[in-house]
Formats: C-alpha cells, structure tokens, sequence
C-alpha cells in the first residue's frame, strides 16, 4: 500500500514535478536556462570586448564571417559580443527586478490582507495609487530627469513602479487563506503572527509569488529594452536594449544588415517566450485541476482526450495506426458536429 | 418484460502508470422496459465506471475492453436489431445521450452550473436535444419542474439558492427533459438527509409509473436499493457478486458478501442484535486476481475459492422454479448455499406504496 502511494506522486519529489509538467513548460525551462547560461559564460567566452571598434577595412557592417560570427555593426562592433554582454546584463537587470518586486508585492500583499484594519486601508490606498499610475511615460519622466543613466536607476525605477499588481494579487489570496480553518486553529492555538504568515499563509501562495516572479522578470525584460531603445539609459553599455538602440540609431533595417537586429531582436523574443511558458508551467504545478481538464491518456497509439467518449480497445487497434491518429487529431472538431434533427441516428 | 439494456462482458479498465487499473471485469446486466435495477457495491467497487463505461461517458485513462452494450430503444430500433453502444461513433453516441440514456450525476452541487440560472441551464439541455422554438423550449422547462415538484418561481434561481434536495430534483428535471427511456441515476441521494431522501426517491419511483422509463440507480445504500429496486446486483472489486429480485436478495442473500451487507444495517424491527459489518479493505485492482476477489475478507473462505470461477450461476435452491436461462437470482459463489435471513430486514412494501 505504502509503495502505490509513492507511485503516485502524493509526495512528489523533484523527478516527478518534472515528469508531470506539461511539454510547453519543459521547452520553457530549457530554453530560460540556454539564456541564464549564455548569461553566465557568456562575457567570459565572447571573442571581443563589445565597445571594440574594427577598424579594419571592410569591417563595417559586415556580413557574419569566422572572424565575427555574427558579423559587425557600423562602427566594426561584434554583434555576438554584444548579444553575449546584452542578455548578461539584461537578464541581470530583470531578475533584480523579479526579486525586489516580490519582495515588496509580498510584504505589502500579506500585510495589508493579514493584519487588515488600518494597515489594509493604508497600504490598499498606496497600491492603489501606484497601480493608476501610467507606468511608462512616468519611466521615462523618471529617467531623463535622473542625473545618472544606467543599470541601478533603472532598476530602482522599474522595481518602484513594478510592484502593485503582485500586491493586490497576493493581497487577495491572502484574504481568502487567512480565513481558512487551519489559520484560525493556529491563531487560537497562539501562534506569532509572522509564525503563521511564514508557515500557515506563505506556503499556499507559493505557485502565485512564483508566478508573479515571473511575469514580473517578463515585464523589466519589455520595460528595459524599451527604454535602452529610446535612448533613456547609458547608451554605452550593452544591454540588449542599447544593441537594438545602435541598431535604430545607424540604420541597420534599411541597409539590409539582417545579422545586427536578428540576433538581439530574436533573443528578447525567446526570453519573454521562455518565460511565459515557465508561468503556464507554475500554473499547472500549483493549480492541478488545470492538469486534469487537460489530461490526456494515449491508448493503442491514439491519443484520447476528456471529451472523446470512453474508447473500446478492439476498435481503436483496428482504425488507423500511430500517423492515421495523429492526423485526425487535427479533425477533432469535426467530432463536435451538429445532431442531426430530430436526433435520429443514422 | 423486454430488455431494453444489455451489458454483456463488459470490462472496462483505467490505463494508469502503475499498470492496468480492472475496475470493471466481465460483467453482465441486463435492464428492463419499466424497471428499476439497482447497482450496489462499496467505494470504488466499479459500479459508477460500469455505468458510465457502457454510456461511453469515462475519461481518459479509461479504455473498454470487452463486451458489448446493446439498447433496444422505441425510437432507434423501431422493431429492428438492437444498436450497440461500444460500436457507435461519435455522432451516433450524441444523438443517442439524453434522449435515449439520461444520466442523474453525482453531485448536484457539481453538476449544475453555479453561474447560470436553473432556467438557462435546463434550456440547454432542451434545445440541445430536442430542436424546439425558443418559447416551446421554455414550457417544457416549465412543465419539467412541475414534474420534480418545484414551484416555477424557482426558475429564474440560481443554483446556490435552492437547497440540496431541489438541486437534486433540478438534476432529475434535467435528465428528464429529452424523455429517455433509460435513466442511470448515480447515487442521487447520497448527500442527502434521510427525508428529503425519502421524498426524492418516492417521486422518482413516481415519475417512473408515469414517463415509462428504465432505472439504472447506483447507490452503496443497500437498505434504499431494498426498498426502491425490482431487481439489485451487488458488485465488488469491479465484477458482479450476485443479482436477483429485491426480495430474493433481502430475504435469501446467497453471497457471503452481500449477507455482509446486508448485517451492516440495523433492522427496523425485529430483536436487537450485533452488527457484524465485514472485515478487511477492498484489493488492489491493479493485480490481476484469480477466483474470488472477495475471498480474503470471506468468513466462509475455503481453498477452491482462490480458482473459483465467477461466472454468475442460478442459486441452487427451492425458487428455481424458473425454466434454465430464466432464473432471476443468479450468484457468483458455489459453495456457499443461501439462507433465510432471520427476518426481513426493511419492510419492502412500507416506505413506497
């Protein structure tokens, strides 16, 4: 008895969280862990210093070569160093983010729904008033006025600027907790309260914190790159954001040089892509019912879903083998067809 | 008495990582025109997948594997050869759900949408079946709460506005809104206090008498199968014990499990006496099992029960008075013979009439 209920997962260790996550998030977590590992190694391997100009002749904007992999900029810059050094310090940049911000989201969140009364008022109201905020235009504001450009304003900016929407969300989550059973048995049991905040409520909102980590990293990565674009942080080093900034800057769409913009271009792309497909990951883990309406079982090669009706073995191994099914997969609203009238069969 | 459901063979398994699940094994019912058949068995003793199985409505991981369900409705067959279910298509499968087998779900609470009033969710169910006009469509939901016996100022409620037995009678109205001849009603009364019970299960047996059609009632309450039920089959480990007439399995049970069963409740009337109540916990349906899976909790167990075959076979015994494929009161267990019980347990013609 004791073995089929390991079998099945009711403790789940590290394998069978990542046995059970879904595809998208496998592809999600490979493909965030290829950029954490440029980021890391990145800098260290990167065949020049990416403020190097080539001043060679023909070094301008050249197509990729052995010499540059993914050729020059205008100014003879390697493009892959500059990608290398621009996910290092982009990625940098949005996981600093990640970090502060749910650490406010969740101190703000807990508080103001656990302690209630006055402190919810107060700390509601302030969320309030940075949630209304127009997050963009006050970034920009913020930054041109700030007397030193760079990495630490923007953090700090995108982090104050940041937070509210995992506030009210946590906050929410909390309200409902906090009113469950178990926190009313520990209360009157006379736990401290930030004993029960730590162990009672911080545990039941751990896929939501996580995924509010995420979204979070996903929205400094759009925010930063968006204002190294417009030139509001330190053009001179090289985030992606200040590559694709150069790239508008020296014209690189209109004279063709596909290997300048492609390169920072596609790695924000597959960041964010990396990211949202962690989320729907974190979602199933902490959300399993998600799981279940979508669970799926494949019988004598063919993939069966909760809407089919139940299948009879003997006529699944007759129809079509492994293509046939995989084929009519993409059919399966044709199942989905209208009664006839009257419902008379045949 | 012509049947109008016959599962036969039936086995029905879950594909799970740690092997085949047999929740359902070889099993053989058959219902009749007007009658009500009751299903009992404990937790997980398969008698939800069996019904759900022949319905064809289980999800995934669940696969048939055997037999064959064939229906012998008025409306498809019309004199022809019966239809069978396991080798209908898709299409054929939806016209064939609710206007021909309605199912009564589990959980009214569940089961009714908390966000749509009672009135749009039986009009779904209506237009969806039945092809009407919008304002036909309304009267016939209008005249399927008359029939559960709920007010039609109940219609425009939502679901959390009404109590647990309207909920329920809200489930029946819905299952009867494509007037089907065979009802599966998966323990309807189970959340139930015994009341409202009462109430729902004599209106069943009522709308029943009136709309003519079959009962398929599920339950793990044998004392209500005794009751409400013409004929009841018990079911354990996913494989029938022994099926007969309500009478025959009150007064001469003739499995020691139903006799278990049947000990676990207190008589109504009668001497005071022990509970007994069976020992043990149900088996692994994942181990494929020879002879009798109930053996291991059996008080009559004895060698040959571990080979016994577990085929249903008539009751060897005086009411065999029937012709040989006839017989009514069929078991799964040959060495143990029947015995009167001391006293019928629940009067069968108190509670209904």
């Amino acid at each position: 008895m004791a073995r089929s209920v390991f079998a099945s997962g009711v403790f789940s260790s590290t394998a069978n969280i990542w046995r059970n996550l879904p595809g998208k998030a496998k592809v999600g977590v490979f493909l965030f862990g290829f950029f954490v590992l440029a980021a890391i190694i990145g800098p260290m391997v990167e065949p020049y210093d990416p403020g190097f100009q080539n001043t060679a002749a023909n070094a301008s904007m050249a197509h990729p070569s052995a010499q540059h992999l993914f050729g020059t900029s205008q100014l003879g810059q390697d493009v892959l160093s500059q990608v290398l050094t621009g996910i290092r310090l982009t990625l940098e940049l949005a996981l600093l983010v990640g970090v502060i911000v749910t650490v406010i989201s969740v101190l703000v969140g807990v508080t103001a729904a656990f302690l209630g009364g006055i402190w919810d008022d107060v700390l509601s109201l302030l969320t309030n008033v940075f949630l209304v905020i127009p997050a963009l235009p006050v970034l920009i504001v913020l930054l041109g006025y700030l007397p030193q450009q760079g990495q630490t304003p923007t953090i700090l900016v995108l982090s104050l600027l940041g937070w509210p929407w995992g506030a009210r969300v946590i906050r929410a989550q909390t309200l409902t907790i906090r009113n469950r059973d178990f926190v009313a048995a520990s209360r009157e049991s006379g736990e401290k309260t930030w004993r029960i905040i730590i162990f009672d409520i911080i545990p039941n909102e751990i896929s939501l914190i996580a995924a509010s980590f995420v979204n979070t990293v996903l929205y400094a990565i759009g925010a930063s790159v968006a204002l190294a674009f417009i030139g509001l942080t330190d053009v001179n080093s090289w985030s992606l954001g200040t590559v694709l900034y150069w790239v508008q800057q020296d014209d690189a769409v209109q004279s063709n040089a596909w290997w300048w913009f492609i390169p920072p271009g596609l790695a924000v792309a597959l960041m964010g892509v990396s990211l949202v497909l962690l989320n729907s990951g974190i979602d199933e883990i902490g959300n399993p019912r998600l799981r279940a309406s979508r669970a799926s079982a494949k019988i004598a090669g063919h993939r069966i879903w909760p809407t089919d009706s139940t299948p009879v073995y003997a006529q699944l191994a007759a129809e079509r083998g492994r293509l046939g099914s995989f084929l009519h997969s993409f059919s399966r609203s044709s199942l989905l067809d209208e009664t006839p009238a009257g419902g008379e069969l045949r | 008495m012509s049947p109008i459901l016959e599962i036969s063979d039936l086995s029905v398994v879950y594909r799970t990582p740690g092997g085949d699940v047999r929740a359902v094994e070889q099993v053989n019912l058959t219902l009749n025109a007007g009658e009500v058949v009751g299903l009992c068995g404990e937790s997980g003793s398969g008698k939800s997948t069996l019904a759900y199985g022949a319905t064809r409505l289980l999800r995934p991981p669940a696969v048939v594997t055997n037999g064959s369900v064939r229906y012998t409705g008025r409306r498809i067959t019309q004199g022809g050869d019966p239809v069978d279910l396991l080798t209908m298509n898709p299409r054929e499968l939806r016209a064939m759900r609710w206007r021909e087998i309605a199912i009564v779900f589990q959980s009214a609470m569940n089961a009714l949408n908390p966000v749509l009033r009672v009135q749009d969710q039986l009009l779904d169910a209506v237009q969806a079946h039945l092809k009407l006009p919008r304002h036909e469509a309304k009267d016939k939901v209008a005249t399927l709460l008359d029939l559960v016996g709920i007010p039609r100022g109940r219609l425009r409620s939502y679901p959390h506005e009404l109590s647990g037995g309207m909920r329920q009678r809200v489930m029946i109205a819905m299952a009867l809104a494509a007037d089907p001849e065979v009802v599966i009603m998966d323990e309807p009364t189970t959340a139930l206090d015994v009341v409202v019970q009462r109430d729902i299960l004599s209106q069943i047996v009522e709308l029943k008498e009136t709309l003519d059609f079959a009962i398929m009632f599920i339950t793990h309450d044998l004392s209500l199968l005794l009751e409400l039920a013409d004929r009841i089959a018990v079911m354990y480990a996913g494989r029938l014990l022994e099926t007969g007439s309500s009478r025959e399995i009150m007064r001469t049970p003739a499995h020691p499990y139903t006799m278990g069963l049947l000990n676990s409740f207190p008589s109504l009337h009668g001497a005071r006496r022990e509970l007994a109540g069976i020992p043990g916990t149900p088996p692994d349906l994942r181990s494929p099992m020879s002879g009798c899976p109930f053996a291991p909790r059996c008080a009559h167990v004895r060698a040959a029960c571990s080979e016994v075959d577990m085929s249903l076979a008539p009751v060897s015994g005086p009411a065999t008075a029937l012709p040989v494929g006839l017989e009514s009161h069929l078991t799964a267990c040959p060495f143990v013979t029947p015995q009167a019980s001391q006293e019928g347990h629940v009067s069968q013609e108190g509670v209904l009439s």
